[in-house]
């Protein structure tokens, strides 16, 4: 014991005599080097001198076809070589969305994202929050949609050197630095078509020529010397429901997911507070930073001295105690017979709690079994596609008229040979309400302070279907 | 020989990609080798033409080709060979230009060391720019060089950039420590001077970054966190959101090192298996939690700060916030965090995956916590497989006696479903859910058994080893399903299940008499034909059948054992070979032949099925070991919570140093701030917290509550050292002083602002507080004695029955020495109560008299609060001045109002003339005055009482004080527990009223005791010094 303890100590002072560049490669090759005994002794080692704070150290952007077309490292250069883990448990999955989001290879973590039919691979060497790692991947790729208003691989490649001006901003030795939409516009212009043609004739650039200093405020989220010649804030409550319905058309589950949207384009440094009639329905929260918890905790309002621009102000959960109104039903009997190698399909929509409203931008998916070859429909409303290669069949229905109930109805052809599916698939159902918050939430007012300017105000509210899940 | 060791490293890691470079001499493309120039053709006739792009005089040209440069690089491609024409634009004017140049430097310094330190001097000189941006990037390129030579230049750059005035260049210094660390860990011991140095650093910018190298360069140097501790704490909620997650991290680890644990000892270990087959084991463990254990303050600050985090958009905050309540709360607390997890579900797949993972080992050890949420983890068939199992697997780590039957009819669903890996993934949680609750057994057996008819193959065969787990544990009545698993044998071709029946049936052979030998006649034909793992059953089913009915097995038995023989698998050769030594008596295997019955046909322990993911607690949550169940690199274990707690006193902070240290921190124009106390400090916060929301955690509550607490336990250790065993009533003082503090600062501003109108943060303030305190000191010592000394007499004087009063009283000395010292972090305390106080004013909307019964009683209080509040100082009262204090004695005048004694001092040395009151706002005001005092002469002072309608509100009363020449503005705000009377009640009309009262009465406020006292006595008394309640004998507070 005493021995182990003695070589421990020396091994321990020779490594970190030597180990001064890159702790894991050289510890690799120790351990390679010294044998059995190292193994043991290493991970004392790197409790001592390695630890949790290393973050990200390289990016990888991946497309469809399994090509990096983007890479950009933090720390030193990690080859490419080591997204063929990642290859390996792509080929693996059978869809992009089940590849596990954290992999293990010998030498690295692999963190990806799937955003956009593109791959966010982030490459760890330490203990890290995956989470973290997660979160970021997520803000860069929104990022990206707010800069180009997608996210897609042309995109990027034809804005490659504003890509690659953000990802230096957004981190620095793997950490994040300015992630705050409204700081990154300032360090960097979002390319737009005038702009574009203006640097093209005169040379001109993205890069912002004065040197910003709003996030040198204490504001990190806003910039000083906002001006706007009209003075408006529009709040969107945008409400999804997500549920589960049975066979029988009784809701297994449901529940009110919320988000308020803001656009606020106010000069100087507004203060507002957005006040509900009824806040008690909000039973979980989570902010935009810019909002004052304390003031929520005790009044229930929300204080908060906006970012320029379109940002979330708030999501929100509906307790799950309210019962949750479901403004649609469906009629539905999918059945595959036995002989013939045929099924049939007859689905109907109706209004069932809709506020007096009109819902609009119906639409059923179906994801069919494998088996389903080809369907022979005949829509009362709207029109479907059946997509052959994914099975998936998609019904637009478009506004739905209470007097005349859509309905969809006709046969189904299956590969001969093969046993009848066991399970009828799910219907998703997507909708749009307009000026309806399902959950009964409504603002009651808006008030500025700090600035002595007539404000334009408008709140919109929607309620859309989340994850709207008929079982049949 | 080190920078060696480093191109060695990078050479090998990089070698796939930059197989060019090799090529190429490093010193750039100045002529190109021939072989280099044929092999990358086509991409050196472009860098050539990149070349002279780079080398021409036009701005847009240079800047195209560094364009298309970072698109090379961006692409992976090798641009090494342009370094020289790149690195000349480092000092370019245009700054998109310089960027990408930086861009460049940053890729490909580390190959050609020599060429980049051409650049370093661009940024030395960059680094004494008058632009903090341009400080800062040039700090950030010059750290992100990995040249080992330039090391001590970036040591130097640092040093100096932690000194910045700007905040961001601090931060800046913060990121390149790690960098540096990361070069040459030589380096540590300056590194951590300056890391000990940021972290002294109020700044809200720089607290993430710091921590980070912190976390990187030194984490076990947790000496340096105890005096930041609480700023850290404080700080939090302003952080930005990445800095939080490192810090709470980082705090976690540090509070279980320091702090003990509010676990009872060997709780969560125990329990665990209790709450498996316990359903009431939750209630076990509140009542075992009872047992009295006193948090240390600190360990509470970090949880009530942390708390408000778990309303961040950011996932990766929220996780932190779990797992830091997880691994440090009060098990009764951790619940809080269940809302905001399952909140997560609804974002992106990636995050949920993880949340899931995180839920799903939280729920093995407490169930109680989402099982109402249980419905939030049913599946959908558009989620992916991998949250499908997750989901699955917390589903059944819910079940229990009462969800059970809503659980399985989802898994019914589940079991259809067109995902197979699923499917089978349901049965086995079904297997689960049937051995943990024995009350359905039978029923999932009976289900398990219909899906044996199903058709798709892997559900049944599934089935088939989950009802074989099943049987084991209960074998002796379910003959019936062994017969029909066996008729069931021949449609079944997936070999484990296949395997599964045979074992089943060789094991209860006897219970099968008929079938049995009939089912290994079968075997024997298609013995041959059969997977590996079918003929080891096989052999083992012929084996057992020998043993028990070798009348009708013994040729069978030996035919499969020849078969067996000559398997291609050695593993079949082995296994038939030793059974047949086993079973066959010959002489050789004598003595083991007595013992086969027992060795094969030996009662079997049941398999137990329990969750995949119990021995992930063993990680900390939400770490990457977590998410991947085993240890990553640079893991650290969360140590043991300790068995004594460490000394305490460590985190105690010198308390004058935030005022000093906030100025230079903030980098603000506010320069008086530094200079002056707390009073216009107290204003600024005010300012900010109305320009700006990131100051908002100064006015928290919970860090005024903790500074509150600091200070009296400061005052207690000096007073004990002065009279020690009057512990309660030093805790009341400290306690009265820091609420006068309050008042005053309050008072003061109102005043302020009325005096000076626009300019409010005027000297005027300063003033006084820096004559009064010279002045004053002479007479600190005395002071508080001598206001308890003196107050209770007037109190006894007009015992009436009105609400509750304030009263004025005359002392001189009220501001000390001693009071500045130990309040000095009441800025953040009074600012809070600014914050609050809207809140409060709503909430005591409605408090009114009309609410009560006619049954109430009201009761005398109990206490009367010694402590006085400034109204006039006698330098702006032109030698009057004024002092107030609450008596707490109904008023005399009006039931509805409070009482407030004024004591009036002449400090000057002339007779004062006819003070009375003069105009009072808000204008609908009501107050009874003191008749008009017709002199007073010098050095004389009087006591006057004087009632005021507060309607119920925190608002200030406001009025004039006048003179015979002067008028001077004054105002009163009285705290909300002034505003109480006590009254005694039965608890009916107590539960009575409280029902009237709605939620919007409620005014909530937490007092720190200090561990000294803690008999119920100090309790009641620390109470009673906030607010005008009565004590009632059962311990409940009526108000």
């Amino acid at each position: 014991m005493l021995y182990i303890k003695t070589v421990g100590a020396i091994f321990f002072r020779f490594t970190y005599g030597l180990t001064l560049y890159d702790g894991i490669y050289f510890c690799l090759r120790v351990h390679r080097s010294a044998g059995g005994s190292s193994v043991a002794l290493l991970p004392f080692w790197r409790q001592c001198w390695q630890s949790a704070a290393e973050m990200i150290h390289s990016l990888f952007l991946i497309n469809p076809t399994g090509d990096v077309f983007l890479e950009k490292h933090w720390k030193s250069v990690i080859s490419r070589s080591v997204c063929d883990y990642f290859f390996e448990a792509r080929e693996k999955a059978v869809t992009p969305e089940n590849v596990a989001p954290v992999l293990q290879t010998p030498h690295h973590y692999l963190i990806s994202i799937y955003r956009g039919k593109l791959f966010f691979l982030s490459v760890v060497q330490t203990e890290v929050s995956p989470l973290f790692v997660i979160e970021f991947l997520h803000r860069v790729a929104d990022t990206f949609q707010d800069y180009f208003g997608e996210c897609s691989e042309t995109i990027i490649n034809d804005n490659m050197v504003v890509v690659y001006e953000l990802l230096e901003e957004m981190l620095d030795n793997g950490f994040p630095l300015a992630t705050e939409s409204s700081v990154l516009k300032e360090l960097i212009k979002p390319p737009n078509i005038l702009r574009s043609v203006v640097n093209t004739l005169t040379g001109g650039s993205n890069v912002g020529s004065s040197l910003p200093t709003s996030h040198l405020s204490t504001i990190p989220w806003r910039r000083n010397g906002v001006k706007y010649t009209h003075n408006e804030a529009y709040f969107d409550v945008i409400e999804e429901i997500d549920a589960i319905v049975d066979k029988s058309g009784m809701t297994v589950f449901a529940e009110i997911q919320g988000v308020v949207e803001a656009c606020v384009r106010l000069s100087g440094m507004p203060d507002l507070t957005l006040s509900f009639v009824n806040p008690r329905l909000l039973d979980d929260v989570s902010f935009h930073p810019c909002v004052r918890f304390k003031r929520w905790e005790s009044e229930r309002v929300l204080s908060f001295i906006p970012p320029d621009g379109n940002f979330t102000l708030m999501t929100y959960h509906v307790s799950s105690q309210n019962l949750v109104s479901i403004p649609v039903y469906v009629k539905q009997n999918i059945s595959f017979f036995d002989s013939g190698s045929s099924g049939r399909m007859d689905i109907t929509v109706g209004p069932k709690q809709t506020m007096g409203k009109t819902v609009e931008g119906l639409s059923v998916t179906i994801h069919m079994p494998k088996s389903v070859l080809t369907v022979d429909l005949t829509a009362t409303q709207g029109n479907y596609t059946y997509d052959l290669t994914a099975k998936v069949l998609v019904w637009d229905i478009g506004k739905l008229n209470p007097q005349k109930l859509p309905t969809l109805q006709g046969s189904l052809s299956i590969q001969a040979g093969v046993p009848k599916p066991v399970e009828n698939p799910s219907l998703n159902i997507d909708l749009k309400i307009e000026q309806l918050a399902i959950s009964g939430i409504k603002v009651s007012r808006l008030d500025l302070f700090g600035e002595k300017y007539k404000t334009f105000k408008g709140v919109k509210y929607v309620t859309k279907a989340g994850n709207f899940q008929v079982r049949t | 020989m080190s920078s060696g060791a480093l191109y060695n490293d990078q050479g090998g890691a990089e070698a796939a990609v930059e197989a060019g470079q090799e090529n190429t001499p490093t010193t750039g493309g100045t002529g190109g080798t021939g072989a280099a120039f044929r092999l990358f053709n086509t991409d050196f006739k472009k860098n050539e033409d990149l070349k002279e792009m780079l080398e021409s005089n036009k701005e847009s040209l240079k800047l195209e080709a560094m364009k298309r440069v970072v698109g090379l690089i961006a692409k992976g491609k090798n641009a090494s060979e342009l370094f020289p024409a790149v690195v000349k634009n480092v000092a370019s004017k245009n700054i998109e230009l310089k960027k990408l140049v930086y861009v460049y430097l940053v890729r490909y310094a580390e190959e050609q060391q020599d060429l980049a330190l051409l650049s370093i001097s661009t940024f030395q000189r960059a680094l004494k720019d008058p632009n903090q941006l341009i400080r800062a990037s040039a700090l950030r390129v010059l750290s992100s060089i990995r040249v080992p030579i330039i090391v001590p230049i970036m040591m130097l750059a640092i040093k100096e950039a932690a000194a910045d005035l700007s905040p961001y260049v601090r931060k800046t210094s913060a990121h390149a420590i790690q960098k540096l660390y990361s070069l040459d860990p030589d380096q540590k011991e300056q590194l951590i001077e300056v890391i000990e140095k940021l972290l002294k650093d109020k700044s809200t910018l720089v607290a993430g970054s710091v921590v980070m190298a912190f976390e990187e360069v030194c984490p076990d140097r947790i000496d340096l966190i105890h005096k930041n501790y609480r700023k850290l704490c404080n700080l939090l909620v302003d952080v930005e959101e990445w800095g939080q997650v490192v810090i709470i991290s980082m705090l976690t680890r540090y509070a279980r090192t320091q702090f003990t644990s509010p676990w009872k000892e060997g709780f969560m270990f125990d329990d665990n298996e209790k709450t498996f087959y316990d359903s009431d084991a939750e209630e076990k463990k509140d009542q075992e939690e009872t047992k009295p254990y006193t948090m240390d303050p600190d360990h509470r600050l970090l949880l009530r700060n942390t708390k408000p985090l778990l309303q961040s958009r950011n996932t990766a905050v929220v996780m932190a916030v779990a797992q830091l309540y997880w691994h440090l709360a009060p098990k009764q607390e951790v619940c809080i965090v269940t809302k905001s997890l399952v909140r997560l579900l609804r974002s992106h797949r990636e995050v949920q995956f993880i949340v899931l993972q995180n839920i799903a080992t939280m729920t093995i050890q407490r169930k109680g916590m989402f099982e109402p949420y249980m419905k939030s983890f049913y599946v959908r068939s558009t989620d992916a497989t991998h949250i499908k199992t997750l989901k699955l697997e917390i589903l059944t780590n819910l079940a229990n006696e009462a969800n059970i039957s809503t659980i399985l009819r989802e898994f019914q669903t589940y079991v259809k479903s067109q995902d197979k890996e699923f499917a089978a993934a349901t049965i086995q949680a079904i297997g689960r859910c049937a051995t943990n609750i024995s009350e359905v057994t039978d029923t999932c057996l009976n289900g398990l058994v219909l899906l044996l008819s199903n058709r798709d193959e892997t559900v049944v065969a599934e089935s088939v080893v989950v009802i074989k787990k099943l049987l084991q544990t209960q074998p002796t009545q379910h003959s019936d399903i062994i017969r029909h698993m066996a008729k069931l044998f021949d449609s079944i071709t997936v070999s484990m299940a296949r395997a599964s029946i045979l074992w089943l049936i060789g094991e209860y052979c006897e219970r099968v008499p008929k079938i049995a030998p009939d089912v290994l006649r079968k075997m024997a034909k298609s013995f041959t034909a059969e997977d590996d793992i079918v003929k080891l059953q096989t052999v083992n089913l012929a084996a057992k059948l020998y043993l028990t009915n070798s009348k009708q097995t013994k040729l069978l038995t030996q035919y499969i054992l020849n078969l067996g023989k000559y398997d291609q698998n050695y593993d079949i050769r082995d296994r038939t070979r030793f059974i047949r030594q086993l079973i066959v008596p010959s002489e050789k295997s004598g003595a083991l032949n007595k013992y086969a019955r027992r060795i094969l046909l030996a009662s079997k322990p049941a398999p137990v099925l329990e969750s995949a993911f119990k021995d992930r607690e063993r990680f900390q949550l939400g770490s990457l070991s977590h998410s991947l169940n085993s240890k990553a690199n640079g893991y650290h274990e969360l140590s043991d919570w300790p068995a004594v707690a460490p000394d305490q006193s460590v985190r105690n902070v010198d308390v004058i140093e935030p005022v000093k240290e906030r100025a230079p921190a903030l980098g603000k124009t506010r320069k008086n701030k530094s200079q002056d106390k707390f009073y216009s400090d107290e204003e600024d916060e005010n300012e900010e917290e109305e320009e700006e929301g990131s100051e908002s955690s100064e006015s928290s509550s919970s860090s005024s509550e903790e500074s509150c607490s600091e200070s009296e336990e400061e005052e207690e250790s000096e007073k004990s050292s002065g009279d020690s065993g009057k512990n309660s009533s030093s805790s009341e003082e400290s306690d009265d002083s820091e609420q006068e503090e309050k008042k005053k600062a309050k008072q003061k501003k109102s005043k302020a602002s009325a005096d000076s109108g626009s300019d409010e943060n005027g000297n005027g303030p300063v003033g006084h507080d820096s004559c009064s305190s010279a002045e004053s000191s002479s007479e600190s010592g005395s002071d508080s004695e001598d206001d308890s000394a003196d107050s209770p007499p007037p109190q006894k004087k007009n015992a009436n029955k009105s609400q509750s009063k304030v009263v004025m009283d005359n002392s001189k000395n009220q501001v000390s020495l001693l009071d500045l010292d130990d309040f000095s972090p009441v800025p953040v305390n009074t600012s809070q109560s600014s914050v609050l106080s809207p809140s409060l004013m709503s909430d005591l909307e409605g408090l009114s008299l009309s609410n009560m019964s006619p049954t109430l009683q009201v009761t005398s209080p109990t206490f009367s609060p010694v402590k006085t509040h400034e109204l006039l100082h006698h330098m702006s009262g032109k030698g009057l001045s004024a002092t107030y204090h609450f008596p707490r004695q109904p008023c005399l005048y009006q039931p509805s109002m409070v009482s407030v004694q004024l004591t009036l001092t002449n400090h000057s040395d002339q007779i004062l003339e006819e003070i009375h009151v003069g105009e009072r706002s808000p204008a609908g005001l009501s107050i009874h005055c003191f008749n008009t005092i017709e002199r007073l002469q010098p050095e004389a002072s009087v006591t006057v009482s004087m009632g005021i309608d507060f309607s119920d509100s925190t608002q200030a009363a406001n009025f004039q004080l006048c003179t015979k020449e002067d008028q001077f503005n004054v105002s009163i705000q009285p705290g909300v527990g002034e505003l109480l009377t006590p009254c005694t009640m039965t608890q009916q009309d107590f539960s009575k009223e409280q029902g009237k009262l709605m939620g919007m009465n409620e005014t909530s406020a937490t007092l720190s005791v200090s561990t000294a006292i803690s008999s119920a006595h100090a309790v009641s008394n620390q109470v009673l010094s906030v607010a005008n309640v009565g004590v009632v004998s059962s311990g409940s507070v009526s108000r």
